[in-house]
């Protein structure tokens, strides 16, 4: 996000403070003076990773320090789940299988590794899917068991909270 | 305190061990297998039942059922300890009820009558004033029914989840650590006396269900049956699976869950960190329990053997003695 605020000593920790306050973890700060100096405020881009939801809970924090936001980035795929799949995997179409989740536009397969023993014996492969929230990624697990049980593949999947 | 005693298998004869080894001032009056029964109001000779048994013949006489022995033995607790029948819970269900009609406490460590018929024998038990206790049905010698009942009365269980099958994760544990197939994991584990000469009830993840079934009726406040239970098992699994699990610090494991809130019951093989209390070696059992003021805890022991499950009956049999047998 893109954030404006008033060029004067402890302006930059106020602004960042909210962000663990709210249990956010910062990637990046650029902080950068290229602004024309006759102005009195200073722009600063922060990236960011928070925890689903606590978005409007950080603006308002912003708000109270006296920082305005100019622009919220978009939002990236924090969700990850990594599950294994094993079955006829190429002889019933690996990438419909992986274009299932892809479709949804809120989720997507971000990694895929395939292990084939033998012509004939089933393989197995382990697909890791990243996705915007929580719910999101339920629905791609769904859609994936689904998708799994119309191939009959065996879906391995994580013990949640483990 | 007098028992009768029906089944002298692997627990059964544990138990009968048990009661020899340790002075816990327990008389068997009745006693019966699948072909004989004794009844002795003075106290049988355990040592000699136990060595007819062992040469391979009766226990006692062939004119004695078990059911003469639940009819007509003088005694405080049924002790039922025969094989499960998942399909019919019989006949040990018949001779749950017959005792509980006398007003003799009862004591299992059989799955089948819990799993279908708790309601109904709950209802016989409060009706005729005894106790029907059933802690060696889940997890062997863990004892996580008086746990949940006792230990944590007053909690609310979000989750409940476990191993609760030690064949699935013996041959799990092989073939992770020794990159067996699961053919070879279960030729092993039939070698070992860990599986049965037709596993179907372990690997297919029935046994587990069960378990599940009872937890979710007797301490979770649910009605569940066998077929309410999603159920896959681990025939299916590859060593390439368990390797690729493995190149994230992840293995699987058969975890049975339990989630009352949203209605879950569930049997599978999961991937789980292995660093994980869950992640137990060999054929032992696990069980994590989430409750709301106690947080989490992990129960990890003996979910078989013979010993071990004779501990839970004992167990039970100890509390009902403290609680309503006067005398002997």
């Amino acid at each position: 996000m893109k954030l404006e605020m008033k060029d004067r000593p402890g302006q930059l920790v106020a602004a960042l403070k909210p962000i663990s306050a709210v249990g956010g973890n910062i990637i990046a700060v650029i902080h950068q003076r290229e602004t024309p100096a006759a102005t009195e405020t200073l722009d600063v881009q922060i990236v960011l990773e928070l925890p689903e939801g606590r978005l409007d809970n950080l603006l308002e924090l912003l708000r109270e320090q006296g920082v305005s936001v100019v622009r919220i980035g978009e939002e990236r795929l924090l969700y990850e789940c990594t599950l294994i799949m094993i079955g006829h995997l190429m002889h019933t179409d690996l990438s419909d299988t992986v274009d299932s989740i892809d479709r949804t536009g809120s989720a997507e397969v971000t990694g895929l590794s395939l292990v084939m023993p033998a012509i004939n014996a089933p393989s197995s492969a382990r697909i890791t899917i990243r996705s915007t929230t929580r719910t999101e990624m339920a629905k791609a697990i769904r859609i994936l068991r689904g998708v799994a049980e119309r191939k009959s593949l065996l879906i391995i999947e994580p013990l949640e909270g483990a | 305190m007098r028992i009768a005693l029906l089944g002298l298998g692997s627990v059964g004869r544990g138990i009968v061990r048990t009661i020899l080894a340790k002075d816990l001032d327990i008389t068997v009056t009745g006693l019966a297998d699948s072909r004989s029964g004794i009844i002795d109001a003075g106290g049988i000779d355990l040592l000699a039942a136990l060595a007819r048994k062992e040469e391979g013949g009766p226990c006692g006489r062939p004119d004695v059922s078990p059911a003469d022995v639940v009819a007509k033995a003088e005694y405080d607790v049924l002790v039922e300890v025969t094989p499960t029948n998942v399909e019919t819970a019989e006949p040990a269900l018949g001779h749950m009820r017959a005792a509980l009609r006398r007003h003799k406490h009862v004591v299992t460590s059989n799955k089948g009558p819990i799993a279908i018929a708790y309601p109904e024998l709950r209802a016989l038990a409060a009706a005729n004033g005894v106790f029907l206790k059933y802690e060696a049905t889940v997890c062997g010698a863990i004892p996580l029914i008086h746990a949940i009942q006792e230990g944590l009365a007053g909690n609310t269980i979000s989750r409940l989840s476990g191993v609760f099958n030690g064949t699935c994760n013996y041959i799990l544990t092989r073939m992770a650590a020794e990159g067996l197939t699961y053919e070879q994991a279960l030729a092993e584990a039939r070698e070992l006396g860990y599986a049965e000469a037709d596993p179907t009830y372990d690997v297919e993840g029935i046994d587990a269900a069960i378990k599940l079934v009872i937890l979710a009726n007797t301490v979770l406040d649910m009605h569940a049956t066998l077929d309410d239970v999603e159920r896959t098992g681990i025939t299916l699994l590859t060593p390439d699976a368990l390797q690729l699990a493995e190149d994230q610090d992840c293995t699987i494991r058969l975890i049975g869950e339990i989630i009352p809130g949203a209605g879950v019951l569930r049997v599978s093989p999961r991937i789980i960190p292995k660093a994980h209390p869950l992640v137990v070696e060999g054929t032992l059992n696990a069980v994590t329990v989430e409750a709301d003021l106690a947080g989490d805890l992990t129960f990890i022991g003996k979910g078989a053997g013979s010993i071990e499950t004779a501990s839970a009956v004992i167990g039970d049999l100890l509390a009902i003695r403290e609680r309503h047998v006067q005398g002997s």
